[in-house]
């Protein structure tokens, strides 16, 4: 079998009418790293939550190595790891107690379990850390030991939600070494992201997510393709300058140009007959760029052509979540 | 990556054949979980000293403060009292059955246990049967303090165990009652606002603490068959003394009764939760 996930169709409305998925489809081919990639609230964390079976679709299927989540999900439970944004590893636990008790949980032996948690402690750069309260963790080391928990029954899928969420870019980039490593291992891997960079240096295959559906779908580089070859960026003095300039250059691209704060973008084919045919609409108007650059196209572009806004959330949405993932969840969306 | 390189089966076998090996892993399941909430419980000291303060200060208050102005029926008032703070106590203690689910939904340790190939019961079995070691520890160590203020064992010491036994079962069924408020709260603390309106008419309208005949005529009718005093006559009764039978059978209905209608209660509760 080639497809280690399959999703159809999925939907699931939550109380107060909030429509958390409205028909996700996609397929995960086994022993590739795959990204949904969206903003907050896109259903991307629904999706998790249906596939490792805490929650139920209202319409549609998934399956896990060819397993029904809904009506298989004792044994889909013995298939899959799960970590993410909200390390659900106990704080008052040291990381090996932690580790032993989700060892247990699986029904693994003793003798496994100790071998299993010190290999994984070991593995991770835990080791020193292992008898310490998890309390006592920096973000950074409690994430490893939250995927050292969620690989300790060996399993063959790898859910990530979120997993470097919240976390400095060190921490960040030892994170993505270690999911690195994994899919080279052969596990196969569905992780959400909400960074771009993060879903262009680690997944095969993309599915952009927003307002519960799946708006666009492939690999990195054909997502970046179906752009253009080039992005033309003009920064400007302030914003009202920007949206001039965005209006004397809406015929200059193939696409009407995006303005993001002082910025303005231009997806182009060619690229240097485009930047002198804007230079010279700009002058026309007497507004003079700050800076002028052409760039290759990066998953940011992607989701502002699709989407019509830009995917990064700001600074202060990004900080360690603790508030309950219900709110989150169920936060209101603004209308497009 | 030898360390993580995969087998293309999955490491546990797959679900339980059978009802024997099925019953095996809940059990499993329960003592796992109830290993890892007792070892919760000693890591916070906050806790663990709320809970061995607390029943000190209500023996030293109502023996030295209050105990004066009330007269016990017969006997000595501290001999009237102990039984009456075993059992406000392991009925306080319960709430914290509720605080702990409701602190293990908001930290999402609960969704990882839902992800994982465990039983489903062991959650509430585990919460509930921690909170009855808890209790045990708590039923030594007010006996260690009720001696050191005066109280004695009127009676003899198997029946005064068999008073421990009562205690505890009905804390356990109260247990459960709490966990489904602890289920129903969005967090820890409104999990523990929603007890306390609960517990304050049930443990202190009763016989725990006065004698009920003192009570206005009106409250008397609920002080008398309400499960707290129940339970505190027939605790008292096989601790100290005095007619046995009745107060532990009507005891021993009102503990299972309130097992029985509220642990389905519990269970739908924390099924339906997401």
């Amino acid at each position: 079998m080639s497809n280690a996930i399959e999703v159809e169709g999925l939907e699931k409305t939550f109380k107060g009418d909030i429509r958390a998925l409205c028909g996700v489809t996609f397929s995960v081919e086994a022993g590739t790293i795959f990204g949904l990639l969206g903003p907050n609230g896109a259903g991307k964390t629904t999706v998790i939550r249906i596939l490792t079976t805490i929650l139920h679709p209202d319409a549609g299927a998934a399956f896990v190595l060819g397993h029904n989540v809904a009506t298989e999900a004792p044994l889909v439970r013995t298939l899959f790891g799960l970590a993410g944004q909200y390390a659900a590893v106990d704080e008052k636990l040291t990381g090996r107690e932690n580790l032993s008790m989700v060892g247990r949980l699986n029904h693994l032996d003793r003798p496994t379990i100790t071998s299993r948690s010190n290999e994984l402690l070991d593995e991770f750069q835990l080791s020193d850390a292992a008898d310490r309260p998890l309390q006592t963790y920096s973000g950074g080391m409690r994430r490893r030991l939250d995927l050292a928990a969620a690989l300790v029954a060996r399993p063959s899928i790898l859910f990530l939600d979120e997993p470097t969420t919240g976390l400095d870019p060190h921490s960040r980039s030892e994170l993505w070494q270690i999911i690195e490593g994994l899919v080279e291992s052969g596990t196969t891997v569905l992780l959400t992201t909400q960074y771009l960079e993060e879903a262009d240096r680690l997944t095969d295959h993309i599915a952009i997510v927003d307002h519960g559906r799946v708006i666009s779908q492939g690999t990195s580089a054909a997502l970046k393709a179906e752009l253009g070859t080039t992005v033309l960026e003009i920064g400007l003095a302030d914003v009202a300058t920007a949206v001039r300039a965005g209006e004397a250059l809406v015929t200059t691209g193939s696409k009407p140009p995006h303005i993001i704060d002082a910025t303005v973008e231009l997806s182009v084919d060619d690229g240097p007959r485009v930047a002198m045919e804007a230079l010279r609409a700009l002058d026309q108007m007497h507004i003079e760029p700050i800076t002028f650059a052409l760039r290759e196209p990066s998953l940011d572009d992607v989701f502002l052509d699709l989407t019509g806004k830009p995917a990064q959330p700001d600074a202060s949405e990004v900080g360690p979540d603790t508030a309950e993932p219900r709110n989150r969840r169920r936060r209101t969306r603004k209308s497009r | 990556m030898t360390l993580l390189a995969i087998p293309h089966e999955p490491a546990v076998s797959s679900t339980p054949q059978g009802t024997y090996h099925r019953f095996r892993w809940v059990i499993a399941d329960i003592r796992t979980i109830t290993w890892r909430n007792l070892l919760r419980y000693v890591r916070i000291p906050e806790a663990l000293f709320f809970s061995s303060v607390q029943p000190i200060m209500f023996v030293l208050l109502f023996r030295y403060v209050f105990g004066g102005a009330i007269h016990a029926p017969s006997g000595t008032y501290v001999d009237f009292l102990i039984p009456g703070i075993f059992v406000q106590t392991v009925a306080f203690g319960a709430v914290g059955t509720s605080i702990g689910l409701a602190e293990d939904l908001q930290t999402g340790i609960i969704e990882r246990f839902r992800a994982l190939p465990m039983a489903r019961s062991a959650v509430l079995a585990g919460r509930t049967f921690s909170d009855l070691f808890r209790n045990v520890f708590v039923v030594v160590l007010i006996t260690g303090i009720g001696y050191a203020v005066g109280f004695r064992i009127e009676t003899n010491v198997p029946l005064f165990l068999a008073g421990c036994l009562i205690l505890l079962l009905f804390s356990y069924a109260l247990s459960w009652g709490f966990a489904f408020i602890g289920l129903s709260a969005p967090n820890a603390e409104t999990a523990q606002v929603m007890s306390f309106p609960l517990l304050f008419p049930l443990t202190f309208a009763s016989s725990a603490f006065v004698p009920v005949k003192d009570m206005p005529g009106w409250l008397q009718g609920f002080a008398n068959h309400q499960p707290v005093s129940v339970v505190v006559n027939a605790t008292r009764a096989l601790m100290i003394g005095g007619p046995t039978r009745t107060n532990v059978l009507e005891a021993l209905a009102w503990c299972i009764g309130i097992f029985l209608v509220l642990s389905p209660l519990a269970v739908h509760r924390y099924r339906t939760r997401t």
